[in-house]
């Protein structure tokens, strides 16, 4: 294995405390120091002058498709798009098809992610079986095989008993639950936010309370039975609050926005492009200030995309039938870059927290870091070049990206996973 | 003015100037349906297509009169949602259709922006004759050119809109339609049938019939469709004749020439009796009849930006 150093960047390192314009070693795959002048006779030198050197992107809340829908994404797709987008880490969610609810299903996936990964892939496990909300899965068999989490991500588990089962059951493995918080019963059949917009566009509405009283149910759950919870897609000001609340009272509950909660809202829906319709749906202008505010103090912890790769034939048809989600792990990093460090709402070491540390640490995982010793997962950003998102340049499979034809600021020039190059904007893959 | 829009998509994307030229050029095309031969070349080896995803007669037996008596081909095409779910996608009959070399498509769809995703993805001009919830502009056109023709002008005329708002297109077309002219508003409705945000639009909420009727210069009663009803609450029909139900009782006490309007068709004895649907102050025919006009209006004038579109690239 080649060493690389990386000369002359600003190296950002939150669980280290360290902001400086220094350079980093990287040796048989890990970091081997972080002083100023180093110097390397064989192997790779990156001229990081001007640029940002980080921890790769840790992006908890990925859809990877495999198995099952390999026409919207593969893992090696999937892992294709996260190193361009400067993501080192995914969390993969479990709704797949079948759902990643038995040991066998786990063997499937870890084996296609050991063949096909580009980086590392975490593995979530089913609450329920066939994520259906009726039967707990086995957790501690899926454990055994290696996931670090579990959720039925695009459902809520619905029955409160079968709720406060499960999260004793992942507190005895030692599992964090992750919660898609969403009562249907009161978002029905709505596709976008409820409100004036949805009457302005004759569409079915999804209110704020289906997600906000689920979220308070599962917080009040996770209280009873004292485990910890994560929250995924946080998208309401009424959310925040009650996850402001739940940490004020020093419960478990951590939580996750993505990027286009905080940089678009429901007016840009008003030409009923599918690639903005997603689940939760873009809110207010209101709540979208609520979750930039809610970054900005510390309430939500993790920037995730949420990565929902869908094919153009379930996309370009009309809004009501169009699939939800939109994809971001291309560009989750410039979004966040774009829309936070401007007017200076976050500084660099707290946005770098969000996207790289706080999920490592939640997830309890030893990534986020450039701790020496620790595995070289390290990207390299031109912090103030910009790009135009236009759909020829995803790697993505599929396309249904809510941010074409936008100009983002940050540029990934390398990342590394392992110790290895695995993205070179000037090379092709 | 000079017309550059190849679509009709809506009434909330026009300009005031927009909507009052397209109703005076109804105005010229409305004697055409009284001469003795009804029918001009203006549209002569014009191709307009009809495609209905949705039943309706009074819709697209209007249009295509109106294309006809513009001399326009006409094709008919109907077809069934649910079909189509198993089949061809929306957009892939759109272009098939361009392909043909037709000029118009005037289509009515049960989704909310199904034209305004049409539109985009053709050359040929689209014409929305009622997507979903969304808007319904030619119903909307006229009935202001119908209440236009009956009062003379629309600012500051006081309409009051009855019935289903929060599924209603016709409902969202005539707010945008006749704000944007300076009519005062009043949408008349069961709470749960009042759609969110919609005081937005700059219009008064009631729920009381009565004292809407006593305001109004004109009511436009909408058809109460309880058979589109998809798990959403609606009230018991009686209960909403008894609470919402336009009666000749009820219209004796508003202005004495109230104008009562309906889109059609008539659910008799639901939203209003049959004695205010046949009565003296209901132009629900003259709708009908001024509807020829607007759609003929409608046709002329896509096909004219249509025509100086090709121009400019060719």
């Amino acid at each position: 294995m080649k060493k690389i150093l990386i000369k002359n960047g600003r190296v950002i390192d939150p669980a280290n405390n360290l902001d400086k314009i220094t350079d980093c070693l990287i040796e048989n795959g890990k970091i081997a120091r972080i002083e100023n002048n180093l110097t390397l006779s064989q192997g790779e030198v990156i001229d990081a002058s001007g640029k940002i050197v980080m921890p790769g992107v840790v992006d908890m809340h990925v859809h990877l498709r495999e198995p099952g829908r390999e026409d919207k994404e593969t893992v090696l797709s999937g892992t294709r798009a996260a190193v361009k987008g400067g993501v080192t880490s995914v969390l993969a969610m479990p709704n797949t098809q079948p759902a990643i609810d038995t040991a066998q299903n786990v063997r499937i996936l870890k084996d296609v992610i050991k063949k096909d990964a580009l980086c590392n892939v975490f593995m979530t496990g089913a609450i329920t079986k066939a994520r259906l909300g009726k039967e707990l899965t086995d957790m501690a068999s899926l454990k055994k095989e290696g996931i670090i989490a579990i959720s039925d991500d695009g459902s809520s588990v619905d029955d409160d008993a079968i709720m406060a089962a499960a999260l004793k059951e992942a507190k005895k493995n030692g599992l964090l639950t992750i919660c898609h918080s969403e009562d249907k019963n009161l978002s029905v059949k709505g596709v976008v936010n409820l409100s004036f917009t949805s009457t302005r566009l004759g569409l079915r509405g999804i209110s704020n309370e289906s997600e906000y009283k689920r979220i308070e149910r599962d917080i009040g759950l996770a209280e009873s039975v004292d485990a910890s919870i994560h929250i995924a897609h946080v998208s309401t000001k009424e959310s925040v609050n009650l996850i402001a609340q739940a940490k004020k009272k020093g419960l478990k509950v951590t939580c996750e926005t993505a990027p286009h909660y905080f940089s678009l809202s429901e007016e840009d829906v008003l030409d009923y492009d599918t690639n903005k319709k997603m689940n939760p749906p873009l809110r207010s202008e209101e709540d979208s200030k609520a979750v930039k505010e809610a970054l900005i103090n510390g309430v939500i912890d993790v920037i995730a995309s949420d990565h929902a790769p869908h094919t153009e034939n379930e996309k370009e048809i009309e809004f009501d039938r169009a699939e939800f989600g939109v994809i971001g792990l291309e560009t989750i990093l410039a979004v966040s870059i774009t829309e936070l460090l401007k007017e200076g709402l976050l500084d660099w070491p707290t946005l770098v927290e969000k996207l790289s540390l706080a999920p490592a640490r939640i997830l309890g995982i030893n990534k986020g870091t450039l701790s020496v010793k620790s595995e070289a997962d390290v990207i390299v950003v031109s912090p103030l070049d910009e790009w135009l998102v236009e759909e020829e340049g995803i790697v993505s499979k599929s396309k249904n990206c809510a941010f074409i034809n936008r100009k983002l600021r940050g540029v990934v020039e390398c990342t590394i996973c392992g110790g290895v190059i695995v993205f070179n904007k000037n090379q092709k893959l | 003015m000079v017309w550059n829009r190849k679509d009709l998509l809506g009434l909330e994307e026009l300009s005031k100037e927009e909507i009052e030229f397209i109703l005076s050029t109804a105005e010229s095309f409305k004697e055409v349906s009284t001469r003795e031969i009804k029918k001009v070349p203006a549209l002569r080896g014009k191709t307009v297509v009809n495609l209905f995803y949705e039943p309706s007669t009074r819709t697209r037996v209007s249009f295509e009169v109106a294309a006809k008596r513009l001399s326009a081909d006409v094709i008919n095409i109907a077809t069934e949602t649910s079909s189509v779910k198993k089949g061809e996608t929306l957009i892939d009959t759109g272009t098939n259709i361009q392909a043909l070399n037709a000029d118009i498509i005037v289509m009515r769809h049960n989704y909310s922006g199904a034209a305004a995703m049409l539109a985009r993805s053709l050359k040929i001009s689209v014409i929305n004759a009622g997507d979903g919830w969304h808007e319904h502009p030619t119903q909307a056109l006229l009935d202001i050119f119908t209440l236009k023709e009956k009062l003379g002008a629309i600012n500051g005329l006081k309409v009051g809109i009855v019935g289903d708002i929060a599924h209603s297109r016709v409902a969202r077309s005539n707010i945008w339609g006749l704000t944007k002219l300076g009519a005062k508003v009043t949408v008349c409705a069961p709470k749960l049938l009042i759609p969110a945000g919609i005081e937005q639009m700059d219009v008064r909420v009631s729920h009381n019939i009565d004292e809407v009727i006593k305001e109004a210069d004109a009511i436009n009663v909408l058809r109460m469709q309880f058979e589109r009803d998809e798990g959403a609450a609606f009230p018991a029909q009686l209960e909403y004749y008894k609470q919402f139900g336009v009666t000749e009782e009820r219209l004796s006490k508003g202005k004495k020439d109230i104008i009562v309007m309906h889109p059609g068709p008539i659910n008799r004895g639901i939203e209003m009796s049959s004695g205010v649907a046949d009565g003296a102050n209901s132009v629900i025919l003259e709708q009908v009849t001024n509807g020829i006009a607007v759609r003929m209006a409608v046709l002329f004038l896509a096909a004219q930006a249509r025509d100086k579109d090709e121009k400019n690239t060719d």
